[in-house]
């Protein structure tokens, strides 16, 4: 009796021509809303990052408007950039995360490939598993981590601590674990007949993996890269627990520790810092930003 | 070129046999068909010719030599896939001359193997394009190419036209058999599609649940089928399968269809089934296209009844009349001139010259 009730219930409802393109039209005031107010919330921090580091010490604490610029001045970005300690973080968070993004790709890639082609015993368990790995949050893993680096130093008397390649080490323990899952989906939606016509071509594993795998699943990789990359660019609690000597400091920590000196802040040059470090994966993500979406949506659809 | 011959091969996942056992010869130059329903182990058994398979038990051997342990680069085939697996990021020329690069083979040899192919195949306009710019029967004719460039022992054809539409599938259908008379290498092909089969196949070998039913020629598979399933798997439409018995009448034979219908055998049949028991479990075997109308002139062994006819399929050439015999379903062609109407009375003719006779319970043809 109920569906009855609905049937009539029905026709009440005049359908007019066009009701879909008004919808479509209300559809997208929405998401223009959504999508300024989105905006407005995370342009709002790096424009205000802008605005400070563009002002003077003396300007910063005086009592005026904070989103206005009275006296626009450069001097934090020159003080940062002709200091040699700046550009020796910089120079130690480029070195860093480059070099985590290669002992990633060379780990995660291959690790990829057996995991998602060669069927042994075991395998669906290990892929999960790595996957799980990334699960476990780094402020969990650093003291373990740090007791290892420490007992490998007591008993061969290799220093690791306090050396900025320690990160060389420690790094690939959040790297790896994604980039292998996002390796192992991509590999996953390449058809199997591809790998078997490459094997019946004459092609080894490796050759199968080079020359097919690689060029094939390209955004992916591209997507992987990028994502080493930034969580290497941005790592904050791992190189401040593993790295205490100026000289060794990554930029995020580098930043905190030498321009916060007790309870003085100089923000000009924090923000400006801040920027600057900012700009590398702005600029990386600008160039691969196609490849990036199109290798995290290519696991998801079978094209 | 050489010859494959399969031994008692055996393909186990966990507890379930996929193949069961296959014994089957193929000559040098032979093109030999798989065919049968999905899920009777003809890919399977493709594959582990190929090597992609591992053979659980049994032997195969390629020229001669058991090949069990061989890896699939190391066997010298060259196998053709239904998705075609070209590498999307190489050319056309890249994709066909991939194995010949990784064995190292000279540039020019290369590009005269590929030039050669590719002439063959009707593709040379392509040569520089990669996979997405070509049509389903373009990347039909490369992933051929592919195949052909390496000159292997044996071709392995894996449902290749089944991504196809039906026009195309014709038409690759003739180019298969060109080639084949051209490159004269060993073939194996494997199809669920009977028609392909049977135009293409010097010898077809019939699979059902891991097993081979028939290994023939195609007009033996279609004359002298050996099981039902043959009988029932080759041939559009399929074989009648009508309920029958044996009596004797004096001194001859007769076959009982129904209460009403009941045809005295031609001698040579009766002369072939006058052992068998006078059971009830006998099927009479007839194809749809020895079910005609009657006419005036009918020859000896060829005898008329009348029925009803369900549904008639105007096909053009011909028309197929469906009516039932006691229940049973049955098929007959007719002249699409005879004047065959949906449940309209009509006098047919059974050709019994053509007749099988088949044990019901084995599905064995007698």
């Amino acid at each position: 009796m109920s569906t009855l009730a609905i049937d009539k219930a029905g026709p009440s409802r005049k359908i007019k021509y066009g009701s879909m393109s008004r919808d479509r039209a209300w559809a997208l005031r929405w998401s223009y809303f959504f999508l300024v107010l989105f905006a407005i919330f995370f342009l709002t921090p790096p424009i205000y990052m802008l605005i400070t580091s563009l002002k003077s010490s003396a300007e910063i604490s005086a009592a005026t408007n904070p989103w206005w610029v009275f006296h626009p001045t450069l001097s934090n970005y020159v003080e940062l950039l002709t200091s040699n300690q700046f550009l020796r973080f910089f120079w130690n968070s480029s070195i860093v995360s480059l070099a985590v993004v290669l002992v990633t790709m060379l780990i995660s890639v291959p690790a990829a490939f057996a995991l998602a082609r060669m069927k042994f015993w075991g395998s669906t368990t290990l892929a999960t598993g790595v996957f799980l790995t990334y699960l476990i949050p780094d402020s969990l893993l650093f003291i373990p981590l740090f007791k290892m680096l420490a007992l490998v130093q007591d008993y061969t008397g290799i220093t690791l601590l306090n050396r900025w390649y320690v990160l060389l080490f420690i790094y690939p323990t959040l790297t790896v674990p994604f980039c292998t899952w996002i390796m192992i989906g991509y590999f996953a939606s390449i058809p199997k007949e591809l790998d078997e016509a490459a094997l019946i071509d004459g092609a080894s594993w490796l050759q199968t993996l080079t020359r097919i795998f690689i060029p094939v699943a390209l955004p992916g990789l591209i997507a992987a890269t990028i994502f080493a990359f930034t969580v290497s660019w941005a790592q904050f609690l791992y190189p401040l627990v593993f790295t205490t000597s100026v000289d060794q400091l990554v930029l995020p920590v580098g930043i905190t520790t030498t321009l916060i000196k007790g309870d003085v802040f100089n923000w000009g040059q924090i923000m400006t810092g801040a920027l600057l470090g900012a700009a590398p994966p702005l600029i990386i993500y600008a160039f691969l930003m196609d490849y990036y979406i199109a290798g995290l949506t290519a696991g998801a659809t079978k094209g | 070129m050489a010859d494959v011959a399969l031994r008692k091969v055996v393909k186990r996942y966990d507890d379930v046999e996929a193949v069961r056992g296959i014994d089957l010869d193929i000559a040098d130059h032979e093109f030999i068909v798989l065919v049968g329903p999905s899920g009777c182990g003809k890919s399977t058994t493709l594959r582990m010719i190929a090597g992609l398979e591992d053979i659980s038990d049994g032997d195969i051997m390629i020229g001669g030599d058991v090949v069990n342990d061989v890896p699939p680069k190391d066997r010298d085939i060259a196998m053709v896939f239904q998705n075609y697996a070209l590498y999307p990021h190489m050319t056309v020329a890249e994709n066909m001359s991939f194995g010949l690069r990784l064995k190292h083979y000279p540039k020019a040899e290369i590009k005269a193997r590929v030039t050669e192919a590719a002439r063959l195949l009707d593709i040379t306009d392509l040569i520089d394009r990669k996979p997405k710019q070509l049509s389903g029967g373009q990347r039909q004719r490369v992933a051929m190419g592919r195949a052909i460039v390496r000159n292997p022992k044996v071709f392995l054809f894996d449902e290749p036209l089944s991504n196809l539409d039906a026009k195309l599938r014709v038409q690759m259908r003739i180019e298969i058999k060109k080639v084949h008379q051209k490159v004269r290498t060993t073939t194996v092909y494997v199809t669920h599609d009977q028609v392909e089969a049977m135009t293409l196949a010097d010898r077809v070998v019939v699979m059902n649940k891991g097993r081979i039913e028939q290994i023939g020629t195609p007009n033996e598979l279609y004359h002298k089928p050996a099981t039902r399933f043959v009988a029932g798997f080759i041939g559009s439409p399929a074989m009648n399968f009508i309920p029958c018995r044996l009596e004797d009448v004096g001194s001859t034979l007769q076959i009982r269809l129904t209460d009403r219908i009941a045809f005295p055998l031609p001698p040579a049949r009766a002369a072939r089934y006058n052992a068998l028991p006078r059971t009830d479990k006998l099927l009479l075997g007839l194809r749809p296209e020895h079910l005609t109308e009657s006419h005036a002139h009918l020859e000896s062994g060829v005898e008329t009844f009348d029925t009803v006819l369900d549904v008639t399929e105007p096909m053009g050439m011909e028309t197929l009349v469906y009516f039932g015999l006691d229940g049973t379903p049955v098929c007959g062609r007719v002249n699409p001139n005879a004047g065959a109407k949906d449940g309209a009375p009509m006098r047919l003719a059974m050709d019994l010259n053509n007749m099988h006779l088949l044990n019901e319970e084995t599905g064995v043809v007698l």
